[in-house]
């Protein structure tokens, strides 16, 4: 058994670990981890929308290797590559 | 209520909870009656229509449409339309990349100018499969996209909400904007279908 790589939900499962790159800078939002806990999840912080090449999520992926995939996800969510 | 006039059905489960919650929420003074109608006609006003006169406007004013691609939540105030909270990102297909919404986390949506999601946007085969397998599921929605295309799938899986702009059907030249947004189905909107 392997154990599911650490992670906020929603840093969606089938992304992490994965490289790709930013493909901009959303803005600011609240922080959802604060959020649950029912606080204001002030300050915001930064949202990204991360740019990652299908064969690099699914080896096995079929269809184009321009395909991308694309989702949001809070700096403090992300390491450098 | 005037659907159900004329036939008595017990409350569902979620039903009774809506009452239920509802009369607590007004009986405690937290929300009234007023607000909760009002609430509703909003949500009932929101259709795939806004979508579509968004879409028109883009393809017929191009300075609009690159404010739109800049900042979609902006730009769709110039129609009026207001979006609170959340920001909407308008992306736009071309001959080279063709786009398509998904949330693999729950069903985020860009209700505000598409109104409520069909069911099949909320199973959990279309929100497994758009990232997994986009090509063989826009394939089931009958849109075969040619290997030179780039397919680019959105996961909206926090604050942006997203709106595909799409191609302009050939054969449109000189159309009004209402018989070009009559054109712009929902299934376009979301990158399942073309406007037909």
């Amino acid at each position: 058994m392997k154990a599911y790589p650490l992670g906020h939900v929603r840093t969606p499962y089938y992304i992490r670990g994965c490289v790709g790159e930013v493909e901009r800078i959303c803005g600011a939002f609240a922080n959802p981890e604060e959020l649950a806990q029912m606080r204001s999840g002030l300050p915001p912080l930064p949202l990204y929308r991360v740019r990652f090449r299908q064969k690099d999520v699914w080896p096995d992926y079929r269809g184009g290797d321009a395909d991308v995939v694309e989702v949001e996800i809070f700096e403090h969510w992300l390491d450098r590559a | 209520m005037k659907d159900d006039q004329g036939k008595y059905q017990p409350l569902s489960y979620f039903q009774l909870m809506e009452v239920t919650l509802r009369e607590l929420l007004v009986e405690k003074g937290i929300i009234t009656e007023e607000q909760v109608d009002r609430e509703v006609e909003e949500m009932r006003e929101r259709t795939p229509e806004r979508g579509a006169q968004v879409v028109a406007r883009a393809w017929v004013d191009a300075g609009f449409k690159d404010r739109l691609l800049l900042n979609g939540t902006k730009a769709c105030e110039e129609l009026g339309l207001e979006i609170p909270a959340l920001k909407l990102v308008v992306v736009e297909n071309t001959p080279q990349v063709h786009n398509a919404i998904v949330c693999t986390l729950c069903s985020c949506y860009p209700r505000v100018l598409l109104g409520i999601p069909p069911d099949w946007y909320k199973s959990r085969n279309y929100r497994s499969r758009m990232v997994r397998e986009p090509r063989i599921v826009l394939e089931e929605f009958g849109l075969k996209i040619p290997g030179h295309v780039t397919i680019r799938v959105h996961d909206s899986t926090a604050d942006m909400r997203y709106l595909v702009l799409p191609m302009r059907p050939a054969g449109t030249e000189g159309w009004s904007e209402e018989r070009l947004a009559a054109l712009v189905n929902r299934d376009s909107m979301i990158g399942v279908a073309l406007p037909k």
